[in-house]
């Protein structure tokens, strides 16, 4: 080994060394990417199928989700939009990141620090005979240290939560990170989000909400040790069920126009 | 199978095992063995991680400048890794899901290193391959030890099968919640590390120092 230590020796040892590497790591990520991407979309249909409580273990996603309707959302109108010509393919995420998809957001507008809002949804609707039984709204918003991607289930009055929960964050494991846990995303079937006056009312509280408190059905228990987590969950709620997200959208859904 | 070959096999599973006797790659040890399924994925990675990497670093040993071996080890390591990873998540999205990071965490793993830079830098490929083999079924045997104890009495169950039917689901065992969390990790390795030491009195360490008796020369001193 000893008798090679020039310095010109040893820089084209380590640069081939790399390009080695890097063919390998390169390779590897494209011969893999078609899988990784399948994989990817069935874990995003059955959280959609998880957080709309439907999914069922042993049949598969894909025979699953043909009961949901996929539609696309103009979220400045609130009416059905179809802008976008092949929804499979459209990332809401992504969009957010694109100047022809998005808007940017004001200071003050921007409760749930996303930066930029998209300006389409695609939103999932379960009918059933008497007509929508299940709607699913993508949200996301910043906790802690990391920008946490989800959905909340409604039921057909629109103001019920069914389900809700992220499928990405990267909160602290076992204090924001408790968000994951079943326990407490259990916590918010059946809590309300509109007051009468058509606000968006539901709120993490710190501490255990008694079932009887005035209000109980507009308030959700906060994680302990992770109240910038449980504010983050409390202010993208706020942003997107109000007027800069899906409020038009269900407002019109209410009053059959959407 | 030579007497050498089942050496480098089998010595550091039991006699020299890498977690136990080298108290190596104790953090990923902690942090995923709360459920078998993930364990044993993690210690098949580190495996086929640990032998290639002794494989790879091996057969450039001649080649590596002195001054640059150990970024050049981490290299090949780490492309292993990501290579590893990228195949977890086309064929076991769920479980490289679970383990998120410590895949990549294997890169810092101080076993696969510490092989690469102890053995397969002055062996040949072929047992450099078989060590990191040996070190990193060392690695499994520990990790599936602790998972099966952390999962049988922290949840009930071994592999997501239920063997101890849980009071919360109708039967008689009260799941010992300490058990899923990392510090009992730390008891069990600790017991382990125990019992293989009463088994195996060789690896018992001498005390680095005695306390004297206590003498005349010492007060005669304070």
């Amino acid at each position: 080994m000893a008798k090679q230590e020039t310095a010109k020796y040893t820089i084209t040892v380590t640069l081939v060394m790399c390009i080695v590497a890097s063919i390998l790591v390169a390779g590897s990520a494209v011969l893999l990417r078609p899988h990784q991407l399948a994989n990817k979309t069935q874990d995003f249909k059955r959280n959609v199928l998880i957080i709309a409580g439907i999914y069922q273990p042993n049949q598969s996603v894909e025979e699953q989700f043909k009961q949901i309707d996929v539609k696309l959302v103009d979220l400045e109108t609130g009416r059905f939009s179809d802008a976008v010509t092949d929804l499979d393919k459209f990332d809401q995420v992504a969009a957010a990141k694109k100047p022809e998809l998005s808007d940017r957001l004001a200071p003050e507008e921007d409760i749930a620090k996303i930066v930029r809002r998209e300006k389409y949804a695609k939103v999932y609707l379960v009918n059933d005979s008497s007509g929508l039984s299940k709607l699913i709204l993508p949200v996301r918003g910043y906790g802690l240290w990391s920008t946490m991607v989800g959905f909340i289930a409604l039921d057909k009055d629109l103001n019920t939560v069914l389900g809700f929960g992220f499928y990405d964050q990267k909160e602290t494991p076992g204090l924001g990170g408790e968000v994951d846990n079943p326990k407490w995303k259990s916590l918010w079937v059946g809590k309300k989000i509109y007051s009468e006056s058509g606000d968006v009312k539901i709120d993490v509280v710190k501490g255990h909400v008694e079932p009887n408190v005035p209000d109980a059905e507009y308030k959700v228990d906060g994680l302990s040790g992770a109240t910038l987590t449980s504010k983050g969950v409390a202010n993208l709620l706020q942003f997107w069920m109000g007027e800069k997200g899906y409020k038009p959208f269900i407002d019109n859904l209410k009053n059959g126009e959407a | 199978m030579s007497a050498k070959t089942k050496e480098l096999l089998v010595k550091p599973i039991f006699e020299n095992n890498p977690v136990v006797l080298q108290i190596l790659g104790i953090c990923s040890a902690l942090a995923v063995t709360s459920s078998v399924k993930v364990s044993l994925v993690l210690a098949i990675g580190l495996t086929l991680v640990s032998a290639f990497s002794n494989f790879f670093v091996s057969l450039v040993r001649h080649y590596l400048p002195n001054s640059v071996r150990i970024i050049a080890q981490m290299i090949i390591i780490s492309s292993l890794v990501i290579v590893v990873d990228q195949i977890l998540k086309a064929v076991a999205y769920d479980v490289s899901k679970q383990l998120s990071v410590f895949v990549g965490l294997i890169i810092t793993n101080c076993i696969v290193m510490g092989r690469t830079e102890a053995f397969a830098l002055k062996n040949p490929p072929i047992p450099s391959f078989l060590d990191g083999i040996g070190h990193g079924l060392g690695y499994s045997v520990l990790l599936l030890v602790v998972a099966t104890i952390r999962e049988l009495l922290g949840s009930g169950k071994w592999f997501g099968i239920t063997i101890l039917p849980t009071a919360a689901d109708g039967g008689f065992y009260i799941p010992n919640g300490l058990l899923l969390l990392p510090p009992s990790a730390f008891f069990i390795i600790g017991l382990v590390i125990w019992a293989l030491r009463t088994w195996k009195k060789n690896q018992v360490e001498k005390p680095e120092y005695k306390i004297g008796p206590n003498s005349t020369t010492t007060q005669e001193i304070a």
